[in-house]
Parts: C-alpha cells; structure tokens; sequence
C-alpha cells in the first residue's frame, strides 16, 4: 500500500509537470489552430539557458533571463515564421514547426555536446519523507508552481480582457476579428505564454531526479505533450491539465508496477501514455474535451 | 520538351543507371541502395499525404513492419522472394488494421495519434526478441531468386573486371522495384481512384457527396502507402544486412515527411528526389567532411557533418512550405506541360496550397 501511495505522489507531481507542458502546447493551438512540434526544443531551450548560466548569474536570474529569452524564441517562430503561412491548413503549419524543431535541436544538441548540464536548482537532491512516504524536494516545488501557474492562467482567462479575447479568438476567430479583436496580438500572446510555459516546465522536467538536461530531453517532453494534449483535447484548456495528470500517472503507475505488468515488455512505463491516447481516440475522436469539428457544408 | 527529347534523356539516364555499379565503389552503392529504399517509402508517403491529405507520422511503424517481416519470415525458411512478399502484405496488413482508427481521425489528430504507432512499434521491437531479436537487432538473410543469390558469391559474376558482389546485384533490385513503385503510383495518382483521393483531401464532405466511398478510399490508401513503406523495409533490410529497433523511431518519420514536402507534397517525381536528396546528404557530407572547410572533424568544436545535413534540411522544409509549396517538383518543371495540365497542376501541390482555407472557414 505504501508503495501504491508513493506512486500516486510521485504521479501526480510528474502529472503536474505534464500538465505545464500540455497546457503550453494547447494555448498555441487554441489559439492559432497550430500544432506546435516545437515545442519539445523550445522546453530544451529553457532547461539549456538555465543548464548553462545559472552559474554566472545565479539560479533565479538564469530562470527569468530563460523565460525571457524562451519566449521571444516562441513568439519569433509563431509570429514572424509562420506568417506566410498563416492561413494555410493545419498540416502545413504543424510540418513548419517541425522544420523549426528540427534547427532547434540539432543546433542545441550540439551545444550541449557532451557536457553535463543541470539545472543548478536549490532544492538538489533532497527527499522529503511525507508519512513515509518518499518524494522528492523539486517535485513539490514542480507541483506547488504548477498548481500557482494554472490557477493564474485559469483566473486570466476567466476574468481579463485578454483572457476574454483569447477564447473569442479560439472560438470564432472572423467574428472576434471583426468585433475589434486583433488576432495577430492574441496569437502573439499566446506563443508568448507557450514559451514561458516550456521554459517554466523545462526547470522541472529536467531538475532531479531526470538525469539532467540532454539533447534527447526535448524529444521526451514532446512525447509527453502529445498523449497529454490530445487525450485531453488539442483546444481545451481543462483537457490540458487532466491529460497531464493522466500521463504523468500512467507512466508512473506502468513503470512502478514493471514486474506486475511484465508481460506487456520492459520500458512499458515509457509507451502506456500512448496507449491511453489512442483507447481514448477510438471512443472520443476528438479527446475528453476537445470540442467536436463542425463540417459545413 | 519534345517527346524525342525525353525519350533521349529518358534512354540515357536508363544506360547510365544500369551501368552505374561498373564505376561505383562500396560507398556510393551502399548510399544509392538506401536513397532508392527511402524513395519506394517517400513515394507510398505522398500517395497518403500529399494526394489523400491524411497526414501520418507513423510511417516508420510500417517500414519496420516490413523489415521484420521480412527478416521473420526469411529466417523461418521461407523462400526469400515468397518472404519479401508476405512482408510487404503484413505491412499493408498493418495499414489496413490501423485504417479503422484513422478513419475515425481528422487532420492533426490522424498525424498525432498515428505518432503513437511508431512508440508502440518500437517497444514491441525492443520486447519481442524471440522475432525481432530485441535491443540489438537480429541479421537479415540475403535476397535470392531460383538459386541467383546477392551475395558475393553463388554464382560468382565479374562483368568487364568489375566483381558483382552483393550491393551491385542490390542495386539492379533496387532500382527495378524504384522503377515499379513510381509508374504504380503514377498510374494511381491520375487514374480515377488517384481523382477520388485527391477529392478527399480537398474535401470529404464533398467527396461523399459526389459518390466517394469515403471509409473505403481512405483504408484503401492507408494499405497501399503501408505496403509502400513494407517494400521500402524490406529493401532498407537487404541493404543494412542487420536491423535494429532504433533505425524505425520518430526521426525516421520525420525524414520521411520532410522527403516529401522538399519534394513537393503529392508529386511522386517529387518524392523520388526529395527522397535522394534526404537520404543521401548525410552520409555524403560525411564522407567529404575532411575536405569540406566549413565542416568540423569529429572531436573538433563547431558544426559536424550529420549536423550539417539536418540543419540544411530543416531548414529546407521551411524554406519550401514559406515560398515554394511546390518543392522540387515545382522546380524541376518550371513549365507545365499543356496536356496534362489539370493533373500537373495538383502534382505541383498548387492544388493543396494555393486554395487556402477562408480566415473563418471551417478550417480554421
């Protein structure tokens, strides 16, 4: 029972984690309609400028200048390269930004080389002891953050005007475009928020216990938010954080229970996400609360 | 071009290419043998893609299907030609299973969901070890027809002093099944089916309302692009000779779309050259990198040979998808012929990209 409880710990704070990262993938999509296959580096891009000056300037100056610069990253990409493209179909959108990923990888793999980067938090590598129950320092930190950073997102949303105008963008972009809301700005805003959001979720995917900043970590952080993201629904915010949740308990469950599950192959923890997704897909096409696609005729 | 015209450039590049192995050492046909299995892959890619529009990353699922399908059935006893078959069938198979699925999928979800094939491939790759042979791979047995093996020996063959080993006789293989899957999918890309599929790209609803039977077309062109990437697994198995999980991963499914947009989406001439362009460039950079200025040595710091082939090619699909949608096709033929116009003009992708949706549309 003990080891079930540390699971459900270490699972939900994996999941918030998760849930960070499927909610800056969403936001994009929402807004811009764009599937954003680099997301993955951009996370890599917040871990590696934290990985590589909170030496120099010290840990919460390295997050900010992180932040910072892994936004106008994302906002460059979302508003200046895909503006030729702006309205082209899906498709053609989501294979930019997988050309762009492509850059961004190779060009911080090799940056990286074969240092060995971390992230210099200072939680380290201390465990708490909750009831006996073992969890790690930086995942209640992650969870803690996770949990100020959607409710403030959640309330923004809710209550601001440019929480307003992000949903009438979402929902009927000519209407909201014509109703004087700028389109252009809100998508801005949005590839803006998915930056900081990568860069926020790249400190705690890669803080202990993850092996440390690497150039596969972005590859990793995209498999998670895509399971996360489309079970929950590409363009629902609220799907964001269950689909988190839900993988970031799936992978912890199916990777604790390894030998129970022995029969499904080594590593399954690794897969049982996917799984999920696609079991959801076939009942729901379109995710837990993904809203339907309506085809007019 | 007059048809003469083509037809003299046509004969040239068939003497050239089946005198080719003649003057080619070891790299280049090892090279070309992976360019030609990437192509039969890139061509089955665009049918999917690029004339049906349903966008799949789970292309290198059915190339490893194909692989260790082959491999399998190879290694049970099977004769090898009898193998290659079956294995391209279990592919197509496979395409036929998932096509349910994606039937029920639109757009951006098809393409995600299907990237959880190529996961779920690979960790089966990785388990099965009693067929697949597990983490390290598993040795493909030599392709041979009524006793003429494509080995270096049995029977041995020297043609004007040049000794036919493996690769050599590959090579013809190779490129008389590159030969069969580009006029297959030519064929099927101007044919009436090739006219339904584009329809269903461009719109399903419409489609259905002209008589398209929208559920069997799309399974349809899940189980030929399938059987498409099988014949490219079992080619990509002959020519690596041992087959490990870690070839068939995203990455795999990324170069190969990225063949096709370079190539220019729903063009199979296209494919053909996007395809030898990506295949090829990385190992050529690599095996020049040492009189490549601008190229760093291993251990040195600054930009490598595979790093300098993925930056270029990254950097190629933007630039492509921003100002040329029609890729390589569209630059090879910066003419279209009169004749074929309608159809060329859909070859050239203009057709998926000109019509952009309607800001409001219901696309958007």
């Amino acid at each position: 029972m003990k080891h079930f409880f540390e699971l459900l710990l270490n699972g939900l704070s994996l999941g918030c984690i998760d849930a960070l990262i499927a909610l800056g993938f969403v936001v994009v999509f929402k807004a811009t309609r764009v599937v954003n296959f680099a997301y993955g580096s951009l996370l890599l891009l917040g871990a590696f400028l934290i990985g590589r000056y909170h030496e120099s300037l010290g840990f919460a100056v390295a997050v900010l200048v992180s932040i910072v610069v892994t936004s106008a990253v994302a906002a460059f990409v979302g508003v200046v390269v895909l503006r030729r493209v702006r309205l082209a179909d899906p498709g053609t959108l989501a294979i930019v930004t997988l050309g762009v990923d492509i850059l961004l990888a190779t060009e911080l793999t090799r940056r990286i080389g074969s240092d060995l980067l971390t992230t210099g938090d200072p939680w380290g590598a201390s465990v708490r002891d909750l009831a006996g129950v073992h969890i790690a320092q930086t995942r209640i930190a992650a969870a803690v953050v996770a949990v100020g950073v959607v409710v403030a997102f959640l309330v923004a949303l809710k209550f601001t005007d440019s929480g307003v105008a992000l949903r009438a963008a979402a929902e009927r972009p000519a209407t909201a475009a014509l109703l004087g809301i700028r389109l252009g700005r809100v998508a801005a805003g949005a590839w803006l928020l998915a930056g900081a959001l990568a860069a926020v979720a790249g400190l705690f995917f890669t803080a202990f216990p993850s092996p440390g900043i690497t150039g596969s970590v972005g590859q990793i952080a995209l498999g998670a938010a895509v399971p996360a993201a489309v079970l929950g629904g590409l363009d629902s915010t609220t799907g964001a954080l269950v689909g988190g949740l839900a993988v970031g308990l799936t992978a912890t469950f199916a990777a604790g229970y390894q030998d129970q599950l022995a029969f499904l192959g080594r590593g399954f923890g690794s897969v049982a996400p996917y799984v999920v997704m696609l079991l959801v897909l076939l009942v729901r096409p379109s995710g837990l609360f993904g809203g339907k696609e309506v085809t007019r005729v | 071009m007059s048809r003469p015209a083509r037809l003299a450039i046509g004969l040239t590049a068939l003497v050239l290419a089946l005198a080719a192995p003649l003057s080619l050492n070891g790299f280049w046909l090892q090279t070309a043998l992976f360019a030609m299995a990437a192509a039969i892959g890139a061509i089955g890619l665009t049918l999917l893609v690029g004339v049906a529009g349903q966008l799949s990353l789970a292309h290198a699922f059915f190339v490893a299907v194909g692989a260790y399908g082959y491999a399998a059935l190879a290694g049970a006893g099977l004769p090898t030609p009898l193998a290659a078959v079956g294995a391209v069938g279990l592919a197509g198979a496979a395409g036929a299973l998932f096509s349910p699925i994606a039937g029920q999928l639109r757009g951006i979800y098809l393409g995600l969901a299907s990237l959880g094939l190529v996961f779920l491939g690979q960790h089966v790759a990785y388990n099965a070890t009693a067929i697949t042979g597990g983490f390290n791979g598993r040795d493909v047995a030599p392709f041979d027809v009524f006793g003429f093996s494509f080995t270096a020996t049995d029977p041995e063959l020297v043609v004007l002093n040049v000794p036919y080993t493996g690769l050599e006789r590959l090579w013809y293989l190779g490129l008389a099944l590159v030969a069969l899957a580009w006029w297959y999918a030519r064929n099927i890309r101007l044919s009436r089916t090739g006219r339904a599929l584009t329809g269903l790209r461009d719109s399903e609803v419409a489609a259905a309302v002209i008589g398209v039977d929208v559920r069997r077309y799309k399974a349809a062109v899940f189980t030929v692009s399938s059987a498409y990437a099988g014949l490219a697994g079992v080619l990509l198995a002959l020519a690596f000779g041992r087959i490990v999980p870690d070839s068939f991963g995203f990455l795999m499914s990324i170069d190969f779309l990225v063949m096709i947009i370079i190539g220019g989406l729903g063009s199979v001439t296209g494919a053909v050259a996007g395809a030898v362009l990506v295949s090829a460039l990385p190992p050529i950079l690599s095996h020049y990198s040492a009189s490549l200025v601008f190229l760093a040595q291993p251990g040195e710091s600054g930009v490598g040979a595979a790093e300098a082939a993925r930056l270029l090619y990254g950097g190629a699909v933007i630039a492509v998808l921003l100002f040329a949608p029609g890729g390589l096709a569209q630059l090879l033929r910066p003419f279209p012929r009169v004749k074929e116009s309608s159809h060329e003009t859909n070859a050239g992708g203009h057709g998926h990209h000109a019509d952009r949706p309607v800001p409001g549309g219901e696309r958007l």
